[in-house]
């Protein structure tokens, strides 16, 4: 029993920071917020280069072949820098739907093409409003042709290629929904920008009209290989919350320590200091959380199901309340444009609707802890 | 990252819970098991001599105190194997509840204070609860500001002598002794003239009177000094740095981890399974299910929080103030988890005899408990201060009588 990362996975942590505090400053994200560039490219080239987007991906499809533990490091960090880069739904979704279900083919194309920068990738799930569930898709698939609307899609606007979810059967079981994998730079795709609450990341609908699609995995597999995606990403993307998390906490706090009022710093004053100690433990509850999740997914451990749900809940409220918490921290200054704290709340409200939402996840969690306790 | 048990740590699960397979208690069990904060008695036995028992078999055979030295009756055991050994333990483990202040705060601060002869006199009969210890700390007057406390030790001859009163002292009617914190220098500023004790609590001029709780129950007592005489040898640490002393009892205290704080969610959540509400199982409505997933995951959270601080113990590194984080949610997730248990029950919830209420009256009982962990061991307040101050490094309190000598101090009320 040993609950901690490895030397060397705090090593590539420390790397990792160092390298998003230089390329990934506050400036340089508010290019995306400020609308200049969909994402930032240079920043995605240099994630590349350093094989931060192949950390997971064996090295025979051009990844580095490390393993999810350090993917979760890398995705903390990220989460931490509020990066602009559309590595969720690449690097959690689109590869890891590639890993479990995709044809040799379909890695050899994809797999080295995300490792390298050269390839973004997005899952096309959601059809409005609703929760991830097989009754919410519409969107029909026969002979290999797509028709119907995804909305919203995660850095659909940018994605090279889609993972999506579509209906194959009538039989209103599981079994209904396929998965197809949608080169969405050929015919058959339309793609509009949506406005949204953190424009660091964009969202888009996307309509497929007579689009060719590739299978992806085996008929009717779809929703079994969409929910093990959704519960690997739900540990990933639990790994990013806790990483803004802690950005926001520490925000706080040195503004804390900053600012004088009444001719004290504001962090003297218990109500300011009792608000810091309970985002910090929101934080460490969550952060706890997530290293069982890790372990669960790095081990594909039978605990993950329940584990990924715990970690997704606790992360998610745990980004929220410090994000929230730190804007009043800071007071009016919080809530200017000038000031960063509103990065991490958009984020934080977006990042815990894009996989289904909170009370989507307790229902999920509920469920698995019966399951267990019943067997 | 691993979670699975070490080939060495496999096999010392195997021997343990053979151990135990073949030695526990097993009529109590699941007397045990339904227990909870609150309400730790059993029905037709006396819980103390149980426990006594319990704990003297585990001695005998090497199980006690697991991570103190084998000469001080421990067994010099890992802090991992300490966890392996309470996760086996399981509801047994109930049964330590009267030795946590003995077993988790004075033995340690005796370990490190101490004179070897005494450690080697006094630890074992700790470690096999042949003999329970007390804390002498609180006062009225200083509770939250332990180092406002007044208990007097003035020096005669070899001897000191302690006039002054306790209280809130856990246990202190069945204990055999205690260690006590006194001030022997109200001339300088209050946390400059205190020094530790340990005493013998039948000493001439000890006395004892339970005190009825919210609770009803009677499991603290307030403790009067009378001319009270301890010998110099039983000073722990030198005069004057009982602050200090205090310090490692109180850093201790928070070691306790792995302990497994209570927050009476797997007690929640096994009612909930079974519970019929009017429309439909409890654990199919959408409220209820929203209300568990967030305890659960506050519940999980603490759990693998002490995991990390074990593993952080096993690597040599010292538990440090963010173990403060344990009883601060603890505290409170229980006293709600129980006054919503109690919601679902409707107007039966208000009945709590354990004959006639729900699930035998533990929630009420854990409802009526739950305000003193919120108190006991530094409030939710001071936690939150330990956080600030010594884990996010913000300022401290602004403090009016740091360096005012103790007696300068203005006491009690409004002025
Ligand atoms: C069940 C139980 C068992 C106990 N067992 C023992 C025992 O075995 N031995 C022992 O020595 N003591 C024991 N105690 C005493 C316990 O340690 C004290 O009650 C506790 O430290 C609080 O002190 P107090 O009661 O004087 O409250 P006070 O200090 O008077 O606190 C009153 C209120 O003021 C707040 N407050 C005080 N100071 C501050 C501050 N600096 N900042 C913000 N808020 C503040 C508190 O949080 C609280 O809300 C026990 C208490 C209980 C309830």
């Amino acid at each position: 029993m040993n609950f901690d990362f490895s030397e060397d996975q705090k090593q590539l942590r420390d790397q990792a920071r160092k390298f998003l505090t230089e390329k990934c400053s506050p400036k340089a994200v508010r290019v995306v917020l400020d609308g200049k560039a969909p994402y930032d490219k240079e920043l995605w080239k240099g994630l590349a280069e350093m094989g931060f987007l192949g950390v997971a991906i064996p090295e025979e499809f051009g990844g580095a072949g490390a393993g999810h533990l350090e993917l979760c490091v890398i995705a903390e960090e990220m989460g931490r820098a509020n990066a602009p880069v559309p590595f969720s739904s690449t690097v959690y979704l689109a590869a890891e739907a590639l890993l479990l279900a995709g044809s040799e083919a379909q890695k050899k194309k994809w797999l080295p093409a995300i490792a390298s920068g050269d390839a973004i990738g997005t899952l096309a799930l959601f059809e409005g409003k609703g929760n991830p569930s097989p009754k919410n898709v519409k969107l029909m698939a026969a002979n290999g042709v797509l028709n119907g609307v995804k909305k919203p899609v995660a850095d659909g606007a940018i994605a090279d290629f889609a993972v999506v979810a579509a209906r194959t059967g009538s039989s209103g079981r599981d079994g209904d929904i396929s998965l197809f994998l949608v080169d969405l730079r050929a015919g058959g795709v339309e793609v509009k920008s949506l406005t949204n609450l953190d424009p660091t990341r964009g969202q888009a609908e996307i309509i497929f009209q007579d689009c060719k699609a590739e299978p992806l995995g085996a008929s009717g597999e779809g929703w079994s290989i969409l929910s093990q995606v959704l519960d690997r990403a739900a540990v990933l993307c639990a790994f990013e919350q806790v990483g803004g998390a802690n950005r926001a906490l520490e925000m706080g706090r040195d503004y804390a320590l900053d600012r004088i009022a009444f001719g004290r710093q504001i962090g003297s004053f218990q109500a300011v200091k009792h608000m810091l100690a309970d985002m910090y433990v929101s934080a460490t509850l969550a952060r706890s959380n997530c290293y069982y999740g890790a372990w669960a997914l790095s081990t594909n451990a039978a605990e993950l199901p329940e584990a990924a749900a715990a970690a997704r809940i606790s992360a998610t409220q745990a980004f929220q309340h410090c994000a929230k918490n730190n804007i009043q921290v800071h007071g009016g200054m919080g809530f200017t444009w000038e000031f960063d704290c509103h990065m991490y709340y958009r984020r934080a409200n977006a990042m815990a609707l894009g996989l289904g939402s909170l009370s989507y996840w307790e229902d999920q969690l509920i469920d698995r802890m019966r399951k267990k306790n019943a067997a | 990252m691993n979670f699975d048990d070490t080939p060495q740590e496999a096999e010392f699960r195997a021997t343990a819970r053979a151990w135990i397979g073949a030695n526990a208690p097993k009529q109590y069990e699941e007397e045990l098991r339904t227990s909870s904060l609150g309400r730790t008695q059993l029905k037709n036995a006396n819980i103390l001599e149980v426990a006594k028992a319990w704990q003297k078999k585990k001695a005998d055979a090497g199980w006690a105190c697991l991570h103190w030295p084998n000469e001080y009756g421990g067994r010099g055991a890992s802090p991992i194997e300490r966890v392996i050994w309470q996760q086996e333990e399981g509801a047994f483990g109930k049964l330590s509840h009267m030795f946590i202040i003995g077993h988790g705060m004075c033995g340690p601060t005796m370990m490190a204070f101490a004179r070897e002869e005494h450690k080697r006199t006094y630890l074992p009969p700790l470690a096999s609860g042949e003999r329970i210890w007390c804390q002498l700390f609180s006062e009225t007057a200083g509770g939250s500001d332990v180092a406002g406390l007044r208990t007097r030790a003035e020096k005669e001859g070899d001897d000191w002598i302690i006039n002054g009163q306790k209280i809130w002292t856990s246990g202190a009617h069945y204990s055999d002794y205690g260690i006590l914190l006194t001030r022997t220098d109200p001339d300088v500023p209050k946390h400059k003239g205190l020094t530790m004790f340990f005493l013998d609590m039948k000493s001439p001029g000890v006395e004892v009177r339970p005190i009825k709780q919210a609770s009803g129950a009677s499991d603290f007592n307030e403790v009067y000094f009378s001319d009270v005489r301890i010998p110099d040898h039983q000073r722990l640490g030198e005069v004057g740095d009982g602050w200090n002393v205090s310090l490692t009892t109180l850093m201790n205290e928070r070691m306790s981890i792995g302990a497994g704080v209570s927050t009476g969610f797997p007690e929640l959540f096994e009612y909930c399974s079974s519970l019929v509400l009017d429309d439909g199982p409890a654990i199919e409505n959408p409220a209820v299910r929203s209300k568990l997933a967030t305890w659960a995951v506050k519940a999980s959270g603490l759990r693998y929080t002490s995991m990390r601080a074990i593993s952080a113990l096993s690597k040599g590194e010292r538990p440090g103030p963010e173990n403060s984080i344990g009883k601060l949610v603890a505290g409170s997730m229980i006293q709600d988890v129980a006054t919503y248990a109690l919601d679902l029950q409707g107007a039966a919830g208000v009945v709590s005899g354990a004959e006639d209420a729900e699930v035998a009256g533990r929630f009420q009982a854990m409802l009526l408990r739950a305000p003193g962990t919120r108190v006991e061991g530094g409030t939710d307040e001071i936690m939150r201060n330990i956080i600030a101050e010594r884990v996010l490094g913000l300022p401290g309190d602004i403090r009016v009588d740091k360096d005012v000598p103790f007696n300068k101090i203005p006491t009690n009320g409004r002025n």
